[in-house]
Formats: structure tokens, C-alpha cells, sequence
């Protein structure tokens, strides 16, 4: 059945996720508080996350670019990325943090820049992953209630 | 109440026996609880609710800390617990958690990304009933209740103790045992007997309490200004309306004022019955607490109360500084003022915030120093702990955990102690009972009631124990305990490791022998309490050592003079937390015990009996089996921390300790000590 193989495509992008390392259990605790009263809340989760990481490194980059380099906004956000990134069982993406942080904690703002960069690239194959994922599984859920 | 869970369900025995009376409410609680949630990203705080949700309690969301403040105004019975995220861009999470400590006196439960030791101690100074690590796991929520609930329980015992004046003695310890007994093992002490009448009058009025009446919180500050005030006017002539208008405080009624002086009467009256032996104890204590900035006032204080009193003899006392002070990184040879002592203390653990009083003085690093042979790796968390911990001995062992959530309570103790202190040179128990106050974390059963019991003693001896009723440590609270109760009883619920005893015995027998032989004994007892984050680290008991120091107390004092040695120990111990080094058992001479009770390898030579806290006496014994046995007095190096040292072992030891010191050392050598209950 065509649901059937969309949940099976489902079940096997979330497996590799896992097996990339890509989410961590938090994920799955976050798929846990899922219920019928609130089918959709990972996703929504995740388009909430999407959206301000998304603005946050922009930020980051910006500042960035200033001279002088303002580290403790940047370090501020960082600190904010953390906290949403750990929230949401984005792992690799909270390496990435957690090691600028570090970086820019020593005061190596050039290893800082790069640090961004590495970041930058993680975040957005994150996202590039599991957007495909949350549209497959909204799919399948309106088929499921189609039915 | 059972403390069998010391550690998680300490509120759960609490609240057990509290909600005796609320039937309605604790049909449904926690579910239901109120919690408010501040933080100012919305993909956590997203998530914060929906786990909130599914464990049932109402949630109500903030992003920004002005509009959380300003709910909680609106609606000052309206939540139950306050949740908040540290870093927001409107307002620091900590002035957030002040205002609404001050302002409505809700717990309130700090969260981060951040995991850094400074942020945490930040939190737990500032008074936050616990510290989240980002991502906030749903187990962790589950048991946010038990912080409404112990919150409630010490809330009510302050209550209860300004409103009964004439039982004030007995009352607050009751109420101390009573939260020992939930947090600590109640196991055998006949605290746990008077814990059953307390709690069972705390049941009932803990409706009441629990209905909301808006309470004043006596932060640190706020009594530290109404100290000066009392002090300005003179104790006699302190009358509420004047010192309400001193201290000029914009909200403070005059009702406010007179309910908070009488907790203090109660506490100096205390404090100057102690006998002269237990402020002495308290003084060794505190001595050998020096490497706790704040306690070595104190030490130094109380060793020359102690010196003073005569029944240290003075070269004891030198020792004592000599090897207290020395050893600390703290002054200790500068004899703070025990008021100063006290209010640091006093104050301090209320809100925790002794972490910042003795920050100062103790780094975490430096603290650990007062047992010179105790490794003080204590991590900062343990640290912090011991520093309570160490304060505590020093001052009294304060236990003051971290987690001061009790600080309410601790404060009525505190300013008792505080005063009373200041007379007496009890310096140790001030600090004991702001360590006591302070075990927040510790499961603290409510211990800061505890260390009321502890004023009272005067040698603040078990004042320490309690709040040092970390989770696992409730051991201790009792140890500490005994002490206060003097009366050779060491509060039932703090186990005291039989190192209490020790400790107590120095301040019960008020003789101090001149050759102080009285060791510290006590301090063994207290490091349980410390340790919140003990429970994490297990232990760097290394600053116990004080404790061990024991300034060797006779044990005639043991009888309660845990209270004494307690106080003595536990600012050596102290900081470890550890107190089990306080094995004083061979305080032989004071000068040993000096020397031991610094070292963690002192710990185990003074055996002290005390080592009450079997805890300690565990944690002790690995980092402090540094200690030098060859300090105390040569006598049983080995014992140091009879790990269980039943407490009945440790008063008989000290007893016979008393006798000969260097009999005594042997029968400290309480290896086979089965230590009372002491929940590690």
C-alpha cells in the first residue's frame, strides 16, 4: 500500500537518523509526549526550532563580520543554540555549538569563524534532513485520516 | 516518616506524614501543581509545557521575566512553583529567582544549558530549590512537587516555631528531628520519636501553613540588616516598631518585625544556655574549620571562645589555630566576631547564600584545605557543600546545603544562633545552623529546624548535622543533632554517625578537657549533610577532617557534646562533608586534636566516635584516610572512620574516651562500629 510503504520510508529515515547520530533519545522522549491530543507536536517542535536557529546563525554570521567582534552576543547565542539544540535531540548540531563555544571561550576568534562555518554546514544538513521527514510524516498522517 | 529514601523521597516522607491532615490535597497532588515556566526561547519552552502537562501539573507559560513577574503578583496564591531559565535577555534569571524568593517566597527551580559549577553554586546561593541541566529531562519534572512540599514543611516549622515561643526550645527541635527524621535515617534516635509529635502537630498545621499566608522571607540581608538594628538599639531595648524603623525596610510590617525578634530571643536564649563547653566545642570547631573563609572566623572565633571559656586550654586552642588556621586557607586565627559569624552564616544559609559569604572565603578549592590531609577534590559542587559543610562546622555546621530552599527556616535559627553566638561564642552553632538551614539539597528534611535544635545546644552541634542531611547524608543531620540536643541524645534523626557523638560530646560534657582531648569527634557526623553535591561526588570528605580534628572534646562530652565536637568537627569536617575523618575519637590532647582535625588524616585518628557519619565516615575514609593518624594523638590512626560507628558505640566511646585519652583512642577504634541508620 502506498501508506504503508511512506510509513515504511518513514520508519527507515528515522532509524538513519539515529544511526548517524544525527538525534539523540531526546528525540524520542520528545515523540513520547506526542498524543492524540496532540499529534503533530515534534513537528511543530521542530519548526519552532528551525525557525529561530535559523535566525540565530544569521545573527552569528553577522556578528561575525563586525569589527570589533561582539563574542559575548555571540557566545550569548551560542548559549541559546545549546539550550534548543540539546532540547530538540539535534546532537550533531550541539557538538558543533559546544566546540565554537569552546573556541571562542579561549578567544580564538579566527577558530571561531571557522568554528561557525563547520555550524553553519551541520545545521543545515539538519535541517535539510529532517524537514523531508516531518513533510513524509504529515503525508502519511493525512493519508491515514483520508482513510 | 521513614527516611528510607533519604535521598529522593525525602520530601515523600515528609510529605507523607504531613498531608496527614490534607486529605483533599494529597488525594490529587501533585497532580495539579501550579508551575509557572519562564523561559525565553520558545522551542524549550514548548517542550517545558508539554512535559509539565504530562505529568499533570497546570502550567502556565512566560517568556519574558517581567511578565512571570508580574503574574506572580497578580496572583500572589496562584502557583505553586516557579521554573525559570537563567539566561533571558529582559532579566537575569537570578534577580528573577530573588525577586520572587523576597517578594512571594515560591520555590523556585533554576535551568540551563549552562552546567558550569560557577552557575550552579550561583543558583544555590541565590537560593534556588534546584539547579536543571538543559535538556530538562520529564524525570526530573516528576519530582518538582517535592519542592513545593518541603518548602511548605519548612515554612510551617517556621511558623510554628515563632508561634510557640514557650516551647520554642523544644519545638524547633522537634521540628528539626521532624525533618530529619524524614530526610536523615530516622532510625534510632528518639528524634524519630519526637519527630512522630511533631509531625504529627506539623500535619495539622501544615494546612494552614501550606494555605498561603504571604511570609516575609528573612533573607540573609534582610536579617542581617534587623541584626544591626537589634543590635543598634540594644537587645533589651529592641522593640519592633524601633527596629522596623531602622532597618527601614519598604514593605516589612511591624508584625513581621515582632514575630521574626521572637524567633531571635528564642535563638540567643538558646544560644546562652548552651554551656560554656559547647561554645568551646564550637570554637574548636570552627577553628579547625578554617580553611572555610567564613567559618575560620569563626574557628578563630571559636577557639578563642573556646580558649576563653577556659576549657580549652590554651594551647589547645593555639593548636587548634594553629593547625585550624593554619591548615585553612581561612583566617581562622581572626576571631570574627561571632555576630559577624553568625550573620554570615545565619544569613547565609537561609538563601544559600553563604555560598557567597564563604565563596569568599573558601574557594571550593581552598576548603577542602582545612583538612590538610584530605585531598579536597571535592568537586565544586561538593565544595559548596562543604563549605556549607564546613561553615557549618565551623559555625556549627551549618549545613546550610546549597540548596538552601530551607533557608526560611534556617534563618529563625540562624539569627537565634547567630545571637546567641555572639555571647557564647557559639560560634559553631551559628554555623551550624546556618549549614543546617541551608541543606537545602540534602534532602534536608527539613533540617533546618534541625539546627535550631542545634542552637539551642548552643555548641551548635547538630545544628550542622542537619542541614547537612544531604540526601544521603541525613546521617549527619542526626549527628549533628546530637550535639544540640546536649542531652546525649543526639537528635534521633541525624544519625550522627556516632561521630556526632563525638562531637557532642565535646559540648555536652562542657568540659572541655583541657587537653581537649574532647576531638571533634562530632565532626564526623556533619559531613553527611554537605552533601548535596556529595551525593554527586561522593566525596572529597577531605575537609572533614576538622571535624576530625575533634579537637578531641572529652568525650565526656560526648554525651551530647556532639553538639560541641560537632560544631568542632564540622567546621573541620565541614568541608568535606565528610565527617566521618572526625573520628576525633582521639582528641587525646588538644593538640593533636588540633593538628588531627585539620587533616583528614586526622579524621581517622581521632576516630572520633563521632564518626557518626558513617557517611562521612565512608567518604571520609577514602579521602581522608589521608589523615595523619599520627596527629591525634597517636591513638588509633587506624579506626579514623569506624565507618559505622553506632552512635550508642561512639557516646560510650567518647565516654571512655574521657577517661583516659589514650584509652580512648583505642575504643574509638570503632571498627565495627555499625553505624546507626546512617542512609548512605
Amino acid at each position: 500500500m502506498e501508506s504503508k510503504h511512506v510509513h515504511q520510508q518513514i520508519a527507515a529515515m528515522r532509524q538513519s537518523f539515529f544511526d548517524e547520530e544525527v538525534l539523540d533519545e531526546k528525540f524520542s522522549q520528545l515523540e513520547q509526549l506526542e498524543g492524540k491530543d496532540n499529534p503533530n507536536f515534534v513537528e511543530e517542535v521542530f519548526t519552532m526550532y528551525f525557525r529561530d536557529s535559523t535566525a540565530f546563525l544569521e545573527t552569528i554570521e553577522q556578528a561575525m563580520k563586525t569589527i570589533p567582534i561582539d563574542s559575548i552576543k555571540v557566545d550569548n547565542i551560542l548559549h541559546q543554540l545549546k539550550g534548543s539544540s540539546a532540547s530538540v535531540g539535534a546532537n550533531k548540531v550541539l557538538k558543533e555549538v559546544n566546540k565554537t563555544r569552546q573556541v571562542l571561550g579561549k578567544g580564538n576568534l579566527e577558530g571561531t569563524k571557522a568554528g561557525i562555518l563547520e555550524l553553519r554546514k551541520e545545521y543545515d544538513s539538519f535541517k535539510a534532513k529532517l524537514e523531508p521527514y516531518f513533510q513524509k510524516l504529515k503525508q502519511a498522517n493525512s493519508v491515514a485520516q483520508e482513510k | 516518616m521513614n527516611v528510607s529514601s533519604v535521598k529522593g523521597s525525602m520530601s515523600i516522607s515528609s510529605s507523607t506524614s504531613t498531608w496527614k491532615a490534607g486529605d483533599t490535597i494529597s488525594d490529587q497532588f501533585p497532580a495539579g501543581l501550579r508551575v509557572l515556566v519562564v523561559d525565553d526561547d520558545p522551542t524549550c519552552l514548548m517542550i517545558l509545557e508539554k512535559m509539565l502537562i504530562a505529568c499533570l501539573y497546570k502550567v502556565t507559560k512566560c517568556n519574558r521575566a517581567e511578565t512571570a513577574l508580574s503574574k506572580l503578583r497578580e496572583n500572589k496564591n496562584g502557583y505553586d512553583i516557579v521554573l525559570s531559565d537563567v539566561h533571558m535577555p529582559d532579566m537575569d534569571g537570578f534577580k528573577l529567582l530573588e525577586h520572587i524568593g523576597l517578594e512571594m517566597d515560591l520555590p523556585v527551580i533554576m535551568m540551563s544549558a549552562d552546567d558550569g559549577k560557577q552557575v550552579v553554586m550561583k543558583g544555590v546561593t541565590h537560593g534556588a530549590c534546584d539547579y536543571l541541566i538543559k535538556p530538562v529531562r520529564i524525570e526530573a519534572l516528576k519530582n518538582l512537587w517535592q519542592h513545593v512540599v518541603r518548602k511548605r514543611k519548612n515554612e510551617w516549622k517556621e511558623f510554628e516555631q515563632s508561634g510557640s515561643v514557650e516551647e520554642g526550645d523544644r519545638q524547633p527541635k522537634q521540628s528539626d528531628d521532624a525533618d530529619y527524621s524524614s530526610s536523615a535515617n530516622e532510625g534510632n534516635w528518639k528524634g524519630s520519636k519526637r519527630r512522630k509529635d511533631e509531625e504529627e502537630e506539623t500535619d495539622e498545621r501544615d494546612d494552614t501553613s501550606t494555605l498561603k499566608k504571604p511570609r516575609v522571607v528573612w533573607s540573609v540581608e534582610l536579617h542581617q540588616q534587623f541584626v544591626a538594628a537589634v543590635n543598634q538599639l540594644g537587645i533589651d531595648k529592641a522593640v519592633p516598631k524601633k527596629i522596623l524603623e531602622l532597618m527601614n525596610v519598604p514593605g516589612l510590617t511591624r508584625e513581621n518585625v515582632a514575630s521574626h525578634l521572637q524567633k531571635y530571643r528564642l535563638y540567643l536564649r538558646r544560644l546562652s544556655g548552651v554551656s560554656q563547653h559547647q561554645s568551646n566545642l564550637s570554637t574548636i570547631i570552627s577553628a579547625q574549620d578554617p580553611t572555610f573563609g567564613s567559618l575560620s572566623s569563626l574557628s578563630g572565633l571559636d577557639l578563642q571562645t573556646l580558649a576563653a571559656t577556659g576549657q580549652l586550654p590554651a594551647q589547645s586552642l593555639a593548636r587548634l589555630q594553629a593547625a585550624g588556621l593554619g591548615r585553612a586557607t581561612a583566617k581562622s586565627a581572626v576571631p570574627i566576631t561571632l555576630v559577624d559569624q553568625r550573620n554570615i552564616f545565619s544569613f547565609e544559609n537561609p538563601k544559600l547564600r553563604f555560598g557567597e559569604g564563604q565563596q569568599q572565603h573558601m574557594t571550593n578549592k581552598q576548603q577542602v584545605n582545612l583538612l590538610h590531609g584530605i585531598p579536597t577534590t571535592m568537586e565544586p559542587k561538593q565544595l559548596v557543600s562543604l563549605r556549607h559543610a564546613a561553615q557549618s562546622v565551623g559555625n556549627m555546621n551549618m549545613q546550610v546545603p546549597p540548596h538552601g530552599p530551607q533557608s526560611s527556616q534556617n534563618n529563625p535559627l540562624l539569627m537565634q544562633m547567630g545571637q546567641q553566638q555572639q555571647q557564647q561564642k557559639s560560634r559553631g552553632q551559628i554555623l551550624v545552623d546556618s549549614t543546617i538551614n541551608h541543606a537545602p539539597r540534602l534532602s534536608s528534611m527539613g533540617q533546618p529546624i534541625l539546627s535550631n535544635g542545634m542552637a539551642t545546644n548552643v555548641s551548635s552541634r547538630s545544628g550542622i548535622p542537619e542541614n547537612i542531611r544531604a540526601p544521603g547524608y541525613s546521617q549527619t543531620p542526626s549527628m549533628l543533632n546530637f550535639p544540640m540536643k546536649h542531652a546525649s541524645e543526639l537528635p534521633g534523626n541525624c544519625f550522627p554517625l556516632g561521630s556526632t557523638p563525638g562531637v557532642s560530646n565535646l559540648t555536652s560534657k562542657g568540659a572541655f578537657q583541657e587537653d581537649v582531648n574532647s576531638e571533634i569527634k562530632g565532626s564526623g557526623g556533619f559531613m553527611p549533610s554537605y552533601d548535596v553535591f556529595n551525593d554527586l561526588n561522593q566525596h572529597k570528605p577531605q575537609s572533614w577532617e576538622l571535624q576530625n580534628v575533634g579537637i578531641a572534646f572529652d568525650s565526656s562530652q560526648h554525651s551530647n557534646s556532639l553538639q560541641g565536637n560537632l560544631d568542632l568537627t564540622q567546621s573541620a569536617l565541614g568541608q568535606q562533608g565528610f565527617s566521618s575523618g572526625q573520628m576525633n575519637g582521639h582528641n587525646r590532647s588538644a593538640a593533636v586534636a588540633s593538628k588531627a582535625m585539620f587533616s583528614t588524616g586526622d579524621v581517622k585518628e581521632l576516630r572520633s566516635a563521632q564518626n557518626v557519619n558513617q557517611h562521612l565516615n565512608n567518604l571520609l575514609v577514602d579521602n581522608t584516610i589521608r589523615v595523619k593518624s599520627e596527629r591525634v594523638c597517636d591513638t588509633s590512626p587506624a579506626n579514623i572512620f569506624p565507618d559505622h560507628f553506632g552512635q550508642d558505640d561512639l557516646m560510650s566511646a567518647l565516654l571512655k574516651q574521657q577517661e583516659s585519652v589514650a584509652s580512648s583512642e583505642n575504643e574509638f577504634d570503632f571498627d565495627g562500629y555499625s553505624m546507626n541508620n546512617i542512609p548512605v
